[in-house]
Parts: C-alpha cells; sequence; structure tokens
C-alpha cells in the first residue's frame, strides 16, 4: 500500500480552493462601499432585459466607478449568442 | 497607551477564544497588564478556556448595567497575576450591550493602566462583534485555510475598515493580522489545503501566526489551561511566535513545512 501512495496524487483541490476565493473576493470587495441598492438595480436591470432578451442572470455586470468628484455607473450585459 | 486588540473571524468554530485566551496570556507572561473581555453575550466561553467558570460572580453586562464595579467583576488569573478576565453575561437580551456602556468600561481599563484589552468577539456580524471591533486600534483575524472561513474573513475586513471608530475618524483605521489556525503541513504539501502564502494573498494581509492543527488545543481546553502553556506543544510555541511578532519582533514563520521524510522511510513507512 505504501509504494501506491508514492504514485497516487490527490487531486490539488486547493488550488480550485484558491481560484474560487480569488472571484469570489475580488467580486465582493467591489460592491462593499457602494451604495446598497446596486444588487436590487441589478436584479430589477436584469428583469427589464429579460422581458427583451433571454439573457443569463451571470451576464449582467454592474460597476460603480468614484473618480475625481465623480462617479460612474457601468452597466454590461453579455447577450446571448443567436441560434 | 493602552491598544485594545479585537480576536474575530466572522466564521464560528476557527479558534478565536483559543486565541484570545493564548494571546492574552503570552502577553501578560511577558509583564503587560492584560484585561480578556468575552463578548459573545449568552454563550459565555472564555471563561472555560481560561478556567476560571467557577470563579464568575459578575460579567460584562452586570458592570455596563452598574450592577456592580469593575474591579468586582475582573477575575484575576490564578497563574499569571497580570491577567484579568472579564466574563460574558449568560443573559438572552442581545441588547444587553451598548456602544456607551462598553466604551465607559475600555476607559475605566485603560484609566486603570491596563497595557492591553483583547476582545474575543463573537461569530457572525451581529451587534456582538461589531461592538467587539469598534473601539479596536488592531485586529488579529482569525482564519483556517478553507473557503468559508477566507471569505467571512474578507468580510470582517470589509467592517473593520468600515465600521470602527478608527475607520470612521480616519485616525489611520485598524490595524489587521492574520492568523492562520488548524494548519496542517502535510495536506499542504500534498495539495489539500490552502498554503500559508495562498491565505495571504487572498486577503492581502500579513500573517502574524500560523498554529498547527493538534490535539493539543482540545486537551488544554479540557482542562481550562490556555494552551500556550502546555510549553512542549508545537501550538504553545507558535503562539508564543505570534505574541512576539505583535509586539513588533521579526520572527521567522515556523512549522509549516512538513519534516522531510527519506525516501526509505516513506517506502516503509515509518
Amino acid at each position: 500500500m505504501r509504494l501506491l501512495d508514492l504514485f497516487r496524487r490527490p487531486p490539488p483541490s486547493a488550488q480550485l480552493a484558491k481560484e474560487r476565493l480569488r472571484i469570489i473576493v475580488a467580486q465582493e470587495r467591489s460592491a462593499r462601499g457602494g451604495p446598497d441598492y446596486l444588487p436590487l438595480l441589478r436584479r430589477e436591470l436584469l428583469e427589464v432585459i429579460r422581458r427583451y432578451v433571454n439573457v443569463d442572470p451571470e451576464a449582467v455586470h454592474i460597476n460603480l466607478d468614484r473618480a475625481e468628484g465623480h462617479e460612474v455607473l457601468e452597466l454590461s450585459v453579455a447577450l446571448p449568442q443567436k441560434s | 497607551m493602552t491598544e485594545i486588540i479585537v480576536v474575530t473571524s466572522g466564521k464560528g468554530g476557527v479558534g478565536k477564544t483559543t486565541t484570545s485566551a493564548s494571546v492574552a496570556c503570552g502577553l501578560a507572561r511577558r509583564g503587560k497588564r492584560v484585561a480578556v473581555i468575552d463578548f459573545d453575550i449568552g454563550l459565555r466561553n472564555l471563561d472555560l478556556i481560561m478556567g476560571c467558570e467557577r470563579r464568575v460572580v459578575y460579567d460584562f453586562v452586570n458592570v455596563i448595567h452598574g450592577e456592580c464595579t469593575l474591579k468586582q467583576a475582573l477575575i484575576r488569573d490564578k497563574r499569571i497575576e497580570t491577567l484579568y478576565v472579564l466574563a460574558a453575561s449568560q443573559t438572552r437580551d442581545k441588547e444587553a450591550l451598548n456602544t456607551e456602556g462598553v466604551k465607559k468600561v475600555l476607559e475605566e481599563l485603560a484609566a486603570d493602566g491596563f497595557d492591553y484589552i483583547l476582545c474575543d468577539s463573537p461569530a457572525g456580524i451581529e451587534k456582538g462583534a461589531h461592538l467587539a471591533m469598534y473601539f479596536a486600534d488592531q485586529a488579529i483575524v482569525v482564519v483556517n485555510p478553507e473557503v468559508s472561513s477566507v471569505r467571512d474573513s474578507d468580510r470582517i475586513l470589509g467592517l473593520l475598515a468600515s465600521k470602527t471608530k478608527r475607520a470612521e475618524n480616519g485616525h489611520g483605521g485598524v490595524r489587521e493580522h492574520l492568523l492562520l489556525t488548524r494548519y496542517s503541513p502535510r495536506r499542504v504539501a500534498t495539495g489539500e489545503m490552502m498554503s500559508v502564502e495562498d491565505v495571504k494573498e487572498i486577503l492581502g494581509l500579513d500573517v502574524v501566526g500560523v498554529i498547527p492543527e493538534s490535539t493539543d488545543v482540545l486537551s488544554a481546553s479540557n482542562a481550562g489551561t490556555p494552551v500556550i502553556l502546555n510549553e512542549e506543544s508545537l501550538v504553545s510555541q507558535a503562539y508564543e511566535d505570534a505574541v512576539g511578532r505583535l509586539l513588533g519582533e521579526a520572527i521567522p514563520l515556523r512549522y509549516i513545512e512538513e519534516p522531510r521524510k527519506s525516501f526509505l522511510a516513506r517506502l516503509f513507512g515509518t
């Protein structure tokens, strides 16, 4: 058994954990400090868009950038490919 | 000057109370006057870990409500004479703590000449956790190298950066330190557990200590002796190092790598 252990590598799940955390933490940090209405705004926009186009919930990105003296609300929607 | 340090994590069961007890002991053993306060109202536990549960007469909430003096409620440690414990109340009233009351107690401890006040935060992000961090100068964020603990810690970092007195006053914010617990160098080596570097990179914080996974932690809590006092344990040495780093000493991390076994030893499993 010990001899076999030398050749059997477990899947490197730590790498997976790190990748997932990097994405979710970055996403949550960008939402932090922003106004509380952003998640609701995102959901309502998604509802409106969906009346016309069938988009994936994941396809709507809202970003609020603060520059000197003004704020920019950035909205990007990835439309599905026509099949 | 009194330094107020909050021990926090977001997630429960990662080792906040174990860390509070050991860091408090470590600082006190170096001659500092230390008070350690249990902010987990309703779920008192620090007293058990410190081994003074049978000496609790008055608690934190009694002091805040003026039912006793602070001196009456402070429990002096039997092992280290500069160490004091303030127990949490068992009340179910979550509103028992308030900002003014906590401020008064902390100010009285400062006026009494305490060097360090450790605030053992409850899990979660509700009132107790908020008040435990609100007046802090420094924060020890306790993290297990595991996804939910790391994510919750990041939430806590967000709160430390916005919902604390230092953040509100613009006094440069709270100094944050990362403390990893339940670390298993063997599982890191096999790729099953995130490494110190991984967690450090995700959270972007300096590491003040890495505590190896060990059965010594359970034995210590069974006995009511903070694990740092079990000097033969690697856990104790790791906490001792962390205390040194908190005080500004440059101490390299230990016990984060698996001792190398020879090829033959691995082959025969010895």
